[in-house]
């Protein structure tokens, strides 16, 4: 039996924006086993539920995470408008769809960069975060900042856009397609970049299943789920096909996750082209009581939002389960066995956000 | 488009649990969510499984002094969710597959969603 020896990874490395911990137990140079070890960022944000009012914890829901903060807001409120039967405008629904896939196109955009960062290939990285820019500008133009908006509000969105912002919305989406195309090319025919993620991390479907992954990780195993098709906001009015691939490697992920990014650029052509006139807001009066779970589909994958409210305007309990608190176990599963070199690559293939995980 | 779905809390006796987690580990469910939320004599546990579209979530009561079986036996991936449980909340969850023992978080003082405020 070769010799074992374990090797701590992290919670500082270059592939971790974000700190976490493993400690690799490894024989010569393939690991057996990976540890995790998370916690440096726990901030107790749904305890701050209890001392809030329900109105004004959406902002605390948005400061999860920096990267998936449109989302949270978006999952709080429609858990909070399910148990006051309150019925959002469906402009509202429209907007809060067109934010949600500008969100995903950045988030996806960010994670190619990083993954090119972390190869090595720092123009590719460059490339990939100057497009995404342009959504950053969208959304600075849209709401008036780049990372939190706070647009959402129970009841609604609190920004409207008109036909020139749609505009110019639909045709920046256009342009960004266009120029997508050589990033995405470089990502998917290089023979580098295809040497060092084809085989890396293979998570098949029952494993996936097994395990808990979601989001691009387990559709990357060929598993079209997307809850986007339970129809919230205005999904149910869009077409929209999970996207898929079969192998479940790292490169898959990084596959479907370009993908993505099309189909998003698809669906906000859909929204801005359906988008109905009307309210953006109804008033919502009274407090909420009762529970719901809602689910959503983040640009990392499914995020379930659980609220149980009493009558009163200080809410009970909120949960909130992230994509990454449910890819990390599988995460764990496929280090094992893989070269120690190929472990920062592969970690950074489910796309890991630590500061949603840890709340 | 949109996918028939359904989402439905089911209250459960702790007798007929982990029968019934074993029956939806046979069925092809998977666990998409463990959360706890704070009673006065104790806390309620609800285990969220789905299956395609649809989504289950049992509903377990139990006292303060109460202990729970782990799901890590039938679903690994639960480990996560319950050392959380077990930590902020103080629920005791027996048999954890990865145990942290209230270690997970660096949190300054132990269980600090079991008292209101």
């Amino acid at each position: 039996m070769a010799k074992r020896s374990i090797v701590p990874f992290g919670p500082q490395h270059p592939v971790l924006p974000e700190p976490v911990h493993l400690d690799l137990v490894l024989e010569d140079e393939v690991v057996v086993e990976a540890v995790p070890s998370i916690g440096f960022v726990h901030r107790g944000l749904e305890k701050l539920v209890e001392t809030k009012d329900f109105k004004e914890y959406v902002y605390i829901a948005e400061r999860v995470c920096g990267i998936c903060s449109f989302g949270h807001g978006l999952g709080y409120c429609q858990t909070v408008e399910k148990i006051m039967n309150v019925e959002v405008p469906p402009r509202a629904r429209y907007l809060r769809t067109i934010w949600m896939e500008m969100s995903r196109v950045h988030s996806h955009l960010l994670w190619l960069g990083l993954l090119a960062d972390a190869m090595g290939f720092e123009s590719l990285f460059m490339e990939s975060w100057k497009l995404r820019e342009k959504i950053l500008d969208m959304f600075d133009a849209t709401t008036g900042g780049r990372v939190i908006f706070s647009v959402n509000c129970i009841g609604g969105v609190l920004k409207d856009m008109d036909d020139a912002m749609l505009k110019a919305i639909t045709d920046t989406c256009a342009e960004m397609e266009k120029e997508l195309k050589p990033i995405a090319r470089a990502f998917l025919r290089d023979l580098t970049v295809g040497s060092r993620l084809h085989g890396l991390g293979v998570l098949s479907a029952e494993q996936a299943n097994l395990m808990g992954a979601v989001g691009p990780m387990l559709r990357a195993s060929g598993v079209a789920y997307d809850t986007r098709l339970l129809g919230y906001a205005a999904y149910d009015e869009l077409e929209l096909e999970p996207v898929t691939a079969a192998e479940g490697d790292s490169f898959a992920r990084c596959e479907v996750r370009i993908k993505e990014i099309g189909q998003s650029f698809d669906l906000i052509r859909q929204a801005a082209a359906k988008i109905p006139a009307g309210p953006i807001a109804v008033p919502v009066k009274g407090f909420p009581q009762g529970e719901y779970f809602t689910r959503i589909e983040q640009p990392r994958g499914e995020a379930i939002y659980y609220v149980k409210a009493n009558g009163t305007k200080f809410i009970d309990r909120f949960r909130l389960r992230t994509p990454t608190t449910s890819n990390i176990p599988p995460m764990l599963d496929m280090l094992k066995g893989c070269q120690l070199a190929d472990v920062p690559l592969l970690i950074l293939t489910i796309d890991p956000c630590i500061s949603c995980t840890e709340r | 488009m949109k996918m028939e779905s359904s989402n439905t809390i089911e209250p459960i006796t702790m007798a007929q649990f982990m029968p019934q987690v074993i029956r939806f580990k046979m069925d092809g469910w998977r666990v998409v969510q463990i959360c706890a939320a704070r009673l006065p004599e104790g806390y309620e546990l609800s285990y969220s499984f789905a299956k395609s579209y649809d989504m289950r979530t049992l509903r377990l009561t139990v006292a303060t002094d109460e202990t729970v079986p782990s799901i890590t036996q039938m679903y690994p991936g639960a480990f996560l969710q319950e050392n959380e449980t077990a930590e902020l909340f103080g629920v005791k969850i027996e048999s954890i597959q990865a145990d942290y023992h209230d270690k997970l978080y660096r949190i300054a003082r132990p269980t600090p969603f079991k008292e209101k405020g």
